[in-house]
């Protein structure tokens, strides 16, 4: 079932959106607008697709951004973060105040919480950590204490440095160049951070060989991993299957699963980093693939796990794997 | 006043001409979240198999100007699936359901119009002999009039005699109105044109191909001026067989042109991507187009361009194109 079957109110509109401002943030863009139903519905982890180039653009696909922040002003604002490094982010970096936009959200799968309180490790690379600062709000209000990890290739790519400074219990910043934090890797300090905040579960959002390491490393401390995954998508809304990645479900079988409308968030174990970009010979429908007998034939497209598509409160990452405390 | 924008699927009437795309839409669910799908003329799904597929591994998309690349290989769970659990919803729903087919050889075909005739409440067969992201060439059944008309009988052939079948073609072939004629000959209610065209990306950064199937189908308002074409091209040799158009058709405009080459269907498909209430959206445009030119029924502009002097004798015809 879809969501908008179980909770109407909580799925996805498409919204005309007033821009409100557009600020550089170092390396990045940060656009601010008025998405009253966008705002209203979210929750951390979720993301807006919005079309570029205007009404008689040649753009057709739409571009999807992390919801970086909500606030109730003006009946809703909705901010993101990009990098302006094509012709689509580009339009989106010259929009004024006043200027409109047509954007649908919010789409995808929340981070789930965990019921109790817990020891959280936020890991974010580039500016994939936008969306894991409305994820620490939520968790604090779950009274889990908040460490972040955060990490680029210079301190201008580092996005919110500040932020997790003035807000995490801890904030641990790396560079590749050591123009800020420490020289080397977000996966270079993640033992050292687990270890330190005593992590009950890690939450990552980057580019998609930080994700694998991390779910790698976590592996080790047997900790659960929930990530957001960054993949190309025209649609965001689940039927142009562009963007999908074999992931494995609760019944052991893998799937080409839409990481818009079953991810952006997966546990990282689920997720087979190392066959992103290819079809896996096992997966469901794979060439040669066939319905094993006492295998009832599963339905494809989506995870057969039954996890709640809230907030996920009754799932992971706090029951389904016990955190192994050294 | 608003023009009668009613039209035939065989036995049956659709309340509007206005479609979505096979393999734009899902089945239907996803964009149930943003309009009501039961107030367009019909759902067409994404081509349903006999077994499940997994498609194509990514990246599967290249956007290019006015268009996009996609490379998907018919991922879908399959028809046992379908039936249990979309065709169902679908109607639930009060849609109309018109359902697209594919396989990789004539038995393929001809077993899911058996297993879709079994089912109460399909619409329409759409038979998509024409994806251009499968294995080989050969299987492009749509390339060859033989072929093309082999798949066609046997389907007719099992299909249930109300359900209409229509042939789903491709542009990418010399002539195409000798695939229309076979497949008509073959016992086709109707065709639907265009498929995508064959295309290609190679990313200049990388220096090496952007899609991993290296060859994908060619879509959005790049290709409409060779939809256009193919309806006009076949209305004038069978002017008595319905057509589903569809290529890139962006707007109410974009729909009407399709029509006045022939379509008395239009479905809509990439618009989806850029704006998932693209269907109700140029439905309400295509009624505004018919109003302003004092058009009554929607029978009346199918295929109105192959006329003669058409401006001269409705007289209020301003030319738009500019």
């Amino acid at each position: 079932m879809t969501r908008s079957e179980t909770d109407p109110a909580a799925g996805p509109v498409q919204v005309r959106g007033t821009v409100l401002t557009v600020r550089r943030v170092d390396a990045y863009c940060a656009l601010t607008m008025v998405a009253p139903g966008v705002a209203a519905r979210f929750r951390p982890g979720q993301f807006v697709a919005l079309a570029v180039g205007g009404p008689d653009t040649g753009m057709l696909l739409r571009r999807a951004f992390s919801i970086h922040s909500v606030r109730p002003d003006h009946g809703g604002t909705v901010e993101f973060v990009f990098a302006a490094n094509g012709p689509g982010t580009r339009w989106l970096a010259e929009r004024r105040a006043r200027d409109l936009l047509d954007v649908t959200g919010p789409l995808g799968r929340p981070f789930p919480v965990p019921r109790d309180p817990a020891s959280c490790v936020l890991v974010g690379g580039g500016y994939g950590s936008a969306p894991l600062f409305a994820l620490a709000d939520r968790l604090r209000e779950r009274h889990c204490t908040v460490d972040f990890l955060l990490g680029a290739a210079s301190g201008d790519r580092v996005f919110g440095a500040l932020t997790a400074r003035r807000t995490g219990r801890t904030a641990t910043i790396m560079t590749e160049d050591g123009s800020l934090g420490a020289r080397g890797l977000v996966t270079d300090m993640l033992g050292q951070v687990i270890h330190d905040a005593r992590a009950d579960v890690i939450y990552a959002c980057g580019p998609m060989p930080m994700l694998r390491q991390v779910t790698a490393l976590a592996a080790r401390y047997d900790i659960p991993v929930q990530a957001a995954v960054e993949e190309a998508m025209a649609c965001g809304i689940g039927v142009c299957m562009t963007c999908v990645l074999p992931v494995v479900g609760n019944d052991g079988i893998t799937r080409m699963v839409r990481s818009c409308v079953d991810g952006p968030v997966f546990r990282g174990d689920q997720v087979r980093w190392d066959d992103i970009g290819t079809i896996p010979f096992d997966a469901f429908g794979a060439p040669g693939w066939e319905s094993r007998p006492g295998r009832a034939a599963p339905a494809a497209g989506r995870l057969a796990s039954g996890r709640p598509a809230g907030d996920g409160r009754a799932g992971p990452p706090h029951q389904q794997h016990l955190p192994g405390r050294q | 006043m608003t023009a009668d924008l009613r039209t035939r699927l065989g036995q049956a009437e659709l309340p509007n001409p206005i479609l979505t795309a096979s393999g734009c839409a899902g089945s239907g669910r996803e964009l149930a979240q943003f309009f009501d799908i039961s107030k367009i003329g019909a759902v067409v799904t994404k081509s349903v198999l006999l077994a499940p597929r997994a498609g194509r591994p990514t990246p599967r998309m290249a956007e290019t100007p006015s268009g996009m690349l996609n490379s998907i290989g018919l991922q879908g769970p399959g028809i046992d699936a379908f039936l249990q659990r979309d065709l169902p919803w679908l109607l639930s729903r009060g849609a109309r359901a018109v359902v697209s087919i594919a396989g990789g050889t004539v038995d393929e075909f001809a077993e899911l119009a058996a297993r879709l005739s079994d089912a109460a409440g399909v619409s329409a067969i759409e038979v998509n002999i024409s994806c251009p992201n499968v294995e080989h060439r050969g299987q492009v059944f749509a390339c060859d009039p033989g072929a093309a008309a082999a798949v066609i009988e046997a389907v007719r052939g099992r299909a249930r005699y109300d359900i209409p079948v229509f042939a789903k073609l491709s542009p990418d072939v010399t002539d195409i109105v000798a695939i229309a004629r076979a497949c008509v000959a073959a016992g086709a209610d109707g065709l639907s044109m265009i498929n995508t065209m064959l295309g290609m990306a190679i990313d200049t950064g990388t220096m090496r191909p952007v899609l991993a199937g290296l060859t994908g189908g060619l879509s959005g308002p790049a290709i409409r001026p060779v939809a256009v074409r193919c309806i006009w091209q076949v209305r004038a040799a069978l002017p008595d067989v319905p057509i589903i158009g569809m290529g890139g058709v962006k707007t109410g405009r974009d729909a009407l042109e399709l029509i006045l080459a022939g379509a008395s269907m239009v479905s809509v498909g990439t618009a989806i991507f850029h704006d998932p209430s693209a269907c109700p959206r140029i439905l309400r445009e295509l009624e505004e187009e018919l109003a302003s030119r004092g058009v009554e029924r929607l029978a009346e502009v199918v295929g109105l361009a192959h006329e003669p002097r058409t401006a001269a004798r409705r007289g209020s015809f301003t030319s738009n194109i500019l």
